[in-house]
């Protein structure tokens, strides 16, 4: 016998009110607001009542401020009559952390907690407020919680709470193992099956699996069928982009091969340790280390449960860190997200997607939330709004790790033992996208849990800890990390030269009822699989113990090139990793040259050149990124010493990041960013070259470069099976290819997401292409970074790299309404020039400061230089380039290769004097705090610096509640 | 014999490697084991002068930060611990390492009242560079009077004292560590980052072995930690020495802690 109690601790003890900030940003400051914990105990009821309660008081509330109440039953306390209430709670099966630290407690405390059960939830009370119940719902259910995974109930004043047990059971399903008719199945019916079954396979991938079991005389299992689904899909395999390609006439192999990765071959740096074939690409640091690098994205889980998807997209690259070699470090995450403008009209988001703000404010949140709990300093990245995100967010994050070298190699022998260790397995993420579209209903406990992932950043910390203590101890001889696929990816890919064995009995499972397919291919978070030596077992499974991680032995890995699955001793699949790993059909695309972006002037409407440039600094783009990035703890393990903000104020942006990955002066990591989404639609060649000269003028900037520079892609792009589209992907590989070949940066890995689409009006509309390029620069000694903010008066100012700017894929264009038009040029000759100057010129000292020249151009750029050099002013005078180009494309125009440089008035001939590029001293900075922009006589710009910061701090003010 | 310290550690704690290098930079030989590690072998603390709380979320800051930390320490160590604390040997606490002492009793300690660090006004976590003074409190530490520049980065951190009688009243000026200082007094938000009352942002136990502190001296244990540092580069660029910087480094309270007596 259990009894159920219902525990509500509330901050009336708080002198300061105990009102909750994020429920007052929703409801106003004139209501009072108030945030109450919930914990419903399941407690063996030979427990005495008075335990529970001082368990309640000494460690539930544990403190002054809060105060305990304990029902039994579902139960909670009196409440004033004005009060309204709004209870939110995990719907049961969503993974729900906090329980998980309850239970610790409950066990420490001595309750039998193998008998205990605990749920948790919370109750928003709204004081002297009569809202509708309509109203109080839609608020909550907008703003606090998710109804994809939480239950809500509202209750207007007077009106007795009642909430349903949170400990429903879950139905065990049909624990059995199916076989699929296949090899009988017409063309209608084979779709029908993969369609049932949500495996998204084609008729050609089904011809081919029915070939082969047509061969083998006999159906395939469920199981089977699953697995090869995994396998083959596009998130696991990258079909579409590794499958050949008619270009035009042309046929493309397999077109990064032949682009991205060919240059990479090309060059032969030495410093590549493994590229393109673990889970993140390794470059060396020392003779020592090495450091792994490696973005992900995390786009559709994002726009569903945009807190939930952020944050497992961050856990999910972290394992890719986990899983490199034998394991890395992770020391910096980096995160860059593109989303809807912020002021995007109601009747303009598509149905089922959340309005752009609400996504901001889950992913950042997500975020922040994961990298803070694991401790890794989320130190980089770019946020951008635009109108063609606004179905279909995207969301990178990146994870940077340090590994000793002789960790770098791994090898999966017979014999060893198949461990898993980390979190438990559950339906979590199983089909989830056929869920999307569904209506909740009483399947929803089921199916929610699928739908969307939750994470548990503690769990992944204690993974990395237990793991890492492991591999210093030498106790296991490979490992990766259970991704999109789950167990099926992670033992198919290690398996895939010797073969494997698994009971799938042994998994530790979050619920009873799992059926061995879903077992196989759950995507639970925060899970490694381990290839151990049975001599090891016995220490590791000491260690696990210690970090209070759980493991448990899969099976083993086997010399028969078979992939044998058991359930409770049952074969439930039994197939050739030959077949798994080598049988997809590949499939001919067809592309063909993008189709040009209409042209469209823009229309300014008659305003000046400061509006423009206040409009430009006001748009969340270019608008101060502060209020996100202090809500990362972006200096945790203490090896960041060029951080993303700067000057006196630490407000002023910085270009990239810098680290000391060993804390010691031997050497400095840059870590940055280039993404030009505004490029794409006029060349998607420029946009892959562009790219990659964004990021690298990013790091060159901040102290990088050109000697030991690498390069990571990522594609995000839209519907692939458009010829124009797909056509769009080969012109970006190939203009990125030819960059990274002109700064001798090799590609070291990369990931594709493909199929970025959403509904609007109707149809079915394609995301911006956008190519993210990240870039790592190693350099021996102390950090040599700038930083961007203005030092000292009276100084000069160079503008470097003195090349074209035009509004072709300019903000300002973006913003105007403007498309098509004249744009820059990426050149292989004069950009790697232009950087390899910048970079000696800061190396020799002489720079007291240096930033890129991008989003809003060279006004922006200055703009943001003064902002960060307290009480500084600028006067250019653009007189210097001639009669050619127009005010605008001076002021506001775009192009690769352009750096702004603060340097002492007596170092500026020199410097000029022995630059072989163009070099032009634009102006000099002053100490009268304006931005000041002269063409001869004529006054273009002349605008209080002060104002300019104002207007660059607002637009993403407030948006996280609480004070600013 | 050299300076023993030993860094506990558990399930989220994650600012112990730079905690372990402050400690190794100031000359202390140091251990960090995990806290179930200790609890297994408690006399383990016998060998050691100095006992540190790092900062982290440690079990995801889950029901109040530090709070699960807290609950195992007081039902699996509490008395080894308190044992440790009444020798007289040093016990610092960071950011969630002192949110556990705090919730442990340890801070402020035996006498009458309770403190909570309560949720941050702004209503979230936030890392940001705050100006400090040492106060009357902190001088087993720290130079009274001196000022810091340290960052902080928490989303509890909001000093509230409770007298005996439960009811919230000031903490007592000679025990109060750091403080936050900024352009007017009290300290406006941020440069006092959550709120606390009488700007505090560290306090001591009656006898000032056990300090706690919200900001994070270990984060700023070279020159080029410094948020600005690039503003005080020599005449020829190079980076700042540490004489070159207007405030101490953090790890001045672990070199003091070390290499001086109580």
């Amino acid at each position: 016998m259990r009894q159920t109690y219902t525990v509500t601790i509330d901050a009336t003890g708080d002198p300061q009110g105990g009102t909750d900030p994020q429920a007052t940003a929703v409801v106003g400051a004139q209501v009072a607001s108030f945030r109450d914990d919930l914990y419903f105990l399941e407690i063996p009821a030979s427990e005495p009542r008075a335990r529970v309660e001082e368990f309640a008081e000494s460690f539930l509330a544990g403190d002054p401020a809060r105060r305990a109440t304990v029902r039994e039953g579902i139960a909670f306390p009196e409440r004033d009559a004005t009060e309204s209430v709004a209870l939110v709670a995990r719907k049961p099966g969503v993974m729900d952390p906090i329980a998980a630290s309850v239970e610790h407690a409950l066990a420490d405390s001595g309750f039998p907690v193998a008998e205990c059960d605990v749920r948790t939830g919370r109750r928003y009370r709204f004081r002297n407020w009569s809202p509708s119940r309509e109203e109080l719902k839609g608020l909550i259910e907008s703003h606090l919680a998710n109804p994809l995974v939480d239950d809500c109930a509202v209750f207007l004043g007077g009106e007795a709470e009642a909430w349903p047990s949170p400990f429903r059971a879950h139905a065990a399903a049909d624990l059995g193992c199916a076989t699929v008719a296949l090899r009988q199945a017409d063309a209608t019916e084979l779709q029908r099956i993969s369609d049932d079954g949500g495996l998204s396979l084609s008729l050609e991938e089904l011809e081919t699996i029915q070939a082969h079991y047509r061969q083998l005389d006999r159906e395939p299992t469920d199981v089977e069928l699953e697995t090869l689904a995994q396998t083959w899909s596009e998130h696991c395999c990258h079909k579409t982009f590794t499958s050949p390609i008619n270009y035009e006439g042309e046929t493309i192999g397999n077109l990064l091969k032949e682009t991205i990765f060919a240059v990479t071959d090309e060059l032969n740096a030495p410093f590549c340790l493994s590229v393109f074939r673990d889970n993140a690409g390794v470059i060396a640091l020392d003779d020592e280390w090495a450091l792994t690098f490696k973005v992900e994205t995390h786009n559709h889980p994002s726009a569903l449960e945009p807190y939930g998807g952020a944050g497992t997209g961050i856990g999910g690259v972290i394992r890719d860190t986990l899983g490199t070699g034998l394991g890395a470090r992770p020391i910096l995450n980096t995160d860059v997200f593109c989303f809807g403008n912020l002021d995007t009209p109601a009747d303009q988001i598509p149905q089922g997607s959340l309005p752009p703000r609400r996504v901001l404010q889950g992913v950042v949140s997500g975020v922040r939330d994961y990298g803070n709990r694991m401790g890794i300093p989320t130190a980089n990245g770019a946020i951008l709004f635009h109108p063609g995100y606004v179905g279909n967010p995207l969301v990178f994050c990146g994870s940077l790790g340090l590994i000793p070298r002789n960790c770098i190699d791994k090898k999966v022998s017979p014999g060893d033992l198949i461990v898993a260790i980390g979190g438990r397995t559950g339906r979590d993420g199983i089909h989830g996208a056929t869920f999307s579209s569904r209506e909740l209903t009483e399947e929803s406990e089921t199916l929610s849990a699928g739908a969307v992932q939750i994470g548990n950043p503690i769990e992944e910390k204690k993974v990395q800890d237990a793991q890492l203590r492991a591999r210093d101890e030498g106790l296991y001889s490979a490992v990766t990390d259970c991704g999109a696929g789950g167990f099926s990816s992670a033992v198919g890919e290690m398996g895939e030269e010797c073969g494997a064995e698994v009971e799938l009995s042994n998994a530790p499972l979050k619920y009873a009822g799992l059926q061995p397919r879903e077992i196989w291919i759950s995507e639970a978070q925060e899970r490694m699989v381990l290839a151990v030596p049975p001599a090891n077992k016995e220490r590791l499974f000491e260690i696990l113990a210690e970090e209070e991680v759980e493991g448990c032995v899969l099976g083993e890995f086997k010399a028969d090139g078979m992939l044998r699955l058991r359930f409770h001793g049952d074969v439930v699949a039994e197939m050739s990793m030959q077949f798994l790993h080598d049988g997809l059909p590949r499939t001919t695309r067809h592309a063909s040259r993008p189709e040009p972006a209409p042209e469209r002037e823009i229309d300014l409407a008659g305003a000046s050149h400061g509006e423009l440039l206040r409009r430009l600094m006001g748009h969340p783009t270019i608008a101060s990124k502060e209020p996100v990035i202090r809500q990362y703890d972006h200096e945790v393990q203490g090896r960041i010493v060029l951080g993303p903000l700067t000057g006196e104020e630490h407000d002023a942006p910085n270009d990239a990041v810098a680290l000391r990955p060993l804390r010691d002066d031997s050497n400095t990591v840059v870590v940055g960013c280039g993404i030009q989404p505004c490029l794409g639609e006029l060349d998607a060649y420029e946009m892959g070259a562009q790219s990659v000269d964004e990021a690298v003028r990013n790091v060159v900037a901040s102290g990088g470069n050109l000697d030991e520079l690498a390069l990571l892609d990522n594609f995000a792009w839209g519907n692939v099976h458009d010829p124009h589209i797909l056509g769009a992907a080969v012109e970006c590989s190939r203009g990125a290819a030819d960059a990274a070949r002109a700064y001798g940066a090799p590609f070291v890995s990369g990931k594709d997401s493909l199929h970025n689409t959403f509904r609007a009006g109707g149809v079915s509309r394609s995301i911006p292409h956008t190519l993210l390029v990240s870039a790592v620069s190693v350099v021996a000694g102390a950090p040599l970074a700038p930083s961007s903010d203005l030092k000292e008066a009276g100084s000069s100012l160079l503008l470097v790299g003195a090349t074209a700017s035009r509004l072709g894929g300019s903000w300002l264009q973006a913003l105007h309404g403007g498309s098509g038009g004249d744009y820059a040029r990426f050149d292989p000759h004069g950009g790697p020039e232009i950087a390899r100057l910048v970079a000696d010129w800061i190396a020799s000292g002489k720079v007291l400061a240096c930033h890129d020249l991008s989003e809003g151009g060279l006004s922006v750029a200055a703009a943001e230089m003064a902002i960060g050099g307290s009480g500084s002013g600028v006067q250019m005078q653009l007189g210097v380039f001639g009669k050619g180009p127009s005010d605008l494309e001076l002021l506001f125009g775009e192009g690769p290769h352009r750096f702004l440089m603060e340097v002492r008035e007596a170092d500026v001939d020199a410097l000029i004097n022995a630059a072989e590029i163009p070099v032009v001293e634009i102006g000099r900075v002053t100490d009268d705090g304006r931005l000041s922009i002269l063409r001869d006589e004529t006054v273009l710009v002349d605008e209080p610096v002060a104002e300019l910061r104002a207007q660059w701090k607002e637009p993403l003010r407030g948006v996280w509640g609480g004070v600013e | 014999m050299s300076f023993r310290a030993l860094v506990v550690r558990a399930a989220g704690t994650n600012c112990d490697g730079e905690t372990v290098a402050a400690l190794e930079d100031a000359g202390a030989a140091v251990d960090r084991l995990h806290v179930n590690h200790i609890a297994g072998s408690p006399q383990l603390l016998d060998d050691y002068q100095m006992l540190v709380f790092p900062g982290g979320f440690t079990f995801g800051d889950d029901v109040a930060s530090g709070a699960v930390l807290a609950h195992t320490v007081r039902q699996r160590l509490m008395e080894p611990v308190q044992r440790f604390v009444e020798s007289g040997r040093r016990v610092l606490g960071v950011c969630n390492g002192f949110q556990a002492l705090v919730r442990l009793g340890l801070l402020p300690g035996n006498d009458n009242g309770r403190a909570s660090l309560l949720p941050n006004l702004s209503g979230r976590f936030e890392d940001r560079w705050v100006r400090l003074r040492a106060g009357a409190g902190a001088a087993p530490w720290l130079e009274p009077g001196q000022e810091y520049l340290i960052p902080v980065a928490h989303a509890e951190g909001r000093f509230q004292f409770f007298g005996a009688d439960g009811a919230a009243c000031d903490f007592p000026e000679q025990r109060i560590a750091v403080q936050y200082v900024g352009d007017s007094t009290p300290t406006p938000y941020p440069q006092n980052p959550n709120g606390s009352q009488q700007d505090i942002a560290g306090i001591t136990n009656e006898a000032g072995n056990v300090l706690g502190l919200m900001p994070h001296p270990e984060r700023f244990l070279a020159p080029v930690q410094h948020p600005h540092w690039t503003r005080f580069r020599g005449a020829d660029g190079a980076p700042p020495r540490e004489q070159d910087l207007p405030v101490p480094l953090g790890v001045e309270l672990y070199r003091r802690a070390v290499r001086t007596a109580l």
